[in-house]
């Protein structure tokens, strides 16, 4: 089975020191460590075992600039066959739905059973590309998908609902399906592998290329536009306890104790 | 007059509370624009949510559909964009849950109508939307403005507005199905409920919520130490129960349970909104992070910016010198 997963190189922010910066639009970006989505990273695994279990191809696919060739080359130790990155100066301020038009003109005419991609990216996390994608490309979707069983032409899959709740649904291929996290253990990539991968050819395309327009891409072909980025409003400010270890651990024992809970 | 669509989101029998959520802002940007908000059901014999809606709505649009018993994106798309391409409406409120998103982004490409997606406050002014939405795990709020259409489509985040006691008396619609086949592509086989048995988290008293700050599996004696010296119990953010640590219900949050335990002390847990959603109504919150800048502060009665590790044990001495217990 011939399968796509499409992937985004982000800043991982989760325990960073984060600055908005001076457009006050977005992150100030240096010094920040990027990486492929956490979402993604499941996606890839998922494409990769699939592989090793029916056999067929793993393509990789990025709508980013040349920094986004680290986690293409993730993926190419990983297990994938083909990398190809989506990159033009035109494609810059894209929303999710530009995104999907970029990557739906580069994957028509690529040969696919199955497109896999993270539920939604840890950056921005529209939880849109997969289900917009599978839309423009006239194929069924299944969004926050937690096991994938595939069979000759269809794929039987455990949605996540709310409060531990799954649904199971069956698809018929062609499908995207866009994976949460959870669904398996990627794996570690061993060095040697990622030193192989670095001599691997990744495709690189443009706007020309796919045969889109200006408008199509970037802010123009975009449905949304970030005006402002700020710091969230604070809705209890906690009360910090300041000292050493020690005398940290004393004030919330004595606190503790003061409300009759040990 | 133009209508505010509300969707209505019901599972086994019941509505879920983002419908009421999304009716009350519905109903508050209705009288804004000089629309009205119109709750839409779909679903088989389900005439007595429609009673129920009409309570909170101008009126009901329902349409019963043996096709539409449970939840299909795709039967659910075909009948919304049929009904949006005969009243026009202004705005589109789909829940930012489970449902909502496998509807709501193909649904708009479908229509080619612009969406935002995960909003936790929005605005109409002169037709025109604006939207606040977080962004990198709630570390960061933006305003987005939507390109300007005659029709609008949002998801809303969950417990981002409050539902509203019921105070209308709206007509009941019903409108025939528009589907006219089987939807074959694909199809609701059943529900998966979680395993029985393991541990009610949501009946503790005292609960040690650990998120990724916890970094490996050989570190977690150290935390079930201190849940048992505490007299509590272990619970967690989504990160450690995917990387298989704690069974799933002992997950807090959106996907997991609802707590309000009389003291919550958050270990190496950022805060994303979809863990805070779970626990920020505990009686007693302490937050324990490096980041200073972790959401968790915000929503906590009292914060610890340290290395978890240089806290744990400390506490657990602490605690035991206290009960005349020392080791």
């Amino acid at each position: 089975m011939d399968v796509i997963v499409c992937v985004k190189h982000v800043p991982e922010t989760a325990e960073a020191d984060i600055k908005i910066d001076s457009t006050g639009q977005t992150l100030e970006k240096t010094g920040l460590v990027f990486d492929i989505n956490e979402w993604d990273d499941y996606a890839l695994e998922e494409a990769v075992r699939i592989k090793e279990k029916i056999g067929g191809t793993v393509t990789a696919i990025t709508v980013g600039s040349e920094d986004a060739d680290s986690t293409l080359r993730k993926c190419l130790a990983r297990g994938a066959d083909k990398a190809i990155r989506l990159t033009d100066a035109k494609f810059i301020g894209s929303d999710a739905y530009a995104v999907a038009k970029i990557l739906h003109s580069a994957i028509k005419g690529l040969p696919f059973s199955l497109i896999l991609t993270g539920a939604l990216s840890d950056d921005d996390g529209y939880t849109m590309v997969g289900p917009v994608l599978a839309q423009l490309l006239g194929i069924p979707h299944a969004t926050m998908v937690k096991k994938i069983d595939l069979s000759e032409g269809s794929a039987s899959v455990n949605r996540e609902l709310e409060g531990g709740l799954e649904e199971r649904v069956e698809l018929r291929l062609p499908a995207v399906l866009a994976v949460q996290t959870g669904i398996n253990e990627p794996r570690y990539v061993s060095i040697l592998g990622i030193r192989k991968a670095m001599k691997e050819e990744i495709k690189v395309l443009g706007l020309a290329d796919i045969g889109l327009s200006e408008n199509d891409v970037g802010e123009t072909g975009s449905w949304l536009k970030i005006e402002k980025m700020f710091v969230p409003p604070v809705e209890k400010q906690a009360e910090f306890i300041k000292g050493t270890p020690d005398e940290v651990t004393s004030k919330i024992t004595e606190l503790l104790k003061s409300r009759g809970l040990i | 007059m133009k209508e505010i669509f509300v969707l209505a989101e019901h599972r086994q029998g019941q509505i879920r509370d983002i419908t009421f959520e999304m009716l009350a802002k519905g109903k508050q940007l209705a009288e804004k624009t000089k629309s009205e908000v119109v709750a839409v059901l779909l679903g088989k014999e389900v005439q007595a949510h429609a009673k129920a809606l009409s309570q909170y709505a101008k009126k009901v649009l329902l349409i019963d559909d043996s096709r539409l018993e449970n939840f299909n994106s795709k039967a659910y798309q075909e009948v919304l964009s049929s009904l949006i391409k005969e009243y026009k409406p202004l705005l589109i409120m789909i829940g930012h849950t489970s449902y909502g998103v496998d509807l709501a982004p193909s649904l708009a490409a479908a229509l080619n109508q612009p969406i935002a997606t995960d909003c936790i406050d929005l605005d109409l002014e002169d037709e025109k939307l604006s939207v606040t939405r977080q962004m990198y795990g709630g570390k960061v709020n933006v305003k987005a403005t939507v390109r300007k259409s005659e029709s609008y489509i949002v998801t809303i985040r969950q417990a981002a507005f409050a539902a509203e006691k019921p105070a209308m008396n709206g007509e009941t619609v019903q409108k025939p199905s528009p589907l006219t086949q089987d939807i074959t592509e694909k199809r609701f086989i059943k529900y998966i409920l979680p395993p029985p048995g393991g541990v009610d988290i949501t009946a503790a008293d005292i609960l040690l919520g650990i998120g990724r700050g916890v970094k490996d599996q050989a570190n977690m004696p150290i935390v079930e130490d201190l849940a048992k010296t505490l007299g509590g119990v272990l619970a967690c953010s989504r990160p450690i129960v995917d990387k298989g640590w704690l069974p799933n219900d002992r997950q807090v949050g959106t996907s997991g349970k609802t707590v309000k335990p009389k003291l919550y002390i958050a270990l190496g847990i950022s805060g994303a909104f979809q863990h805070l959603i779970g626990m920020k109504n505990s009686d007693l919150i302490i937050a324990v992070n490096k980041d200073p800048n972790a959401p968790i502060f915000n929503f906590s009665d009292y914060g610890v910016v340290e290395d978890l590790f240089k806290i744990v044990p400390s506490l657990k001495n602490k605690i035991l010198e206290l009960k005349g217990q020392k080791t």
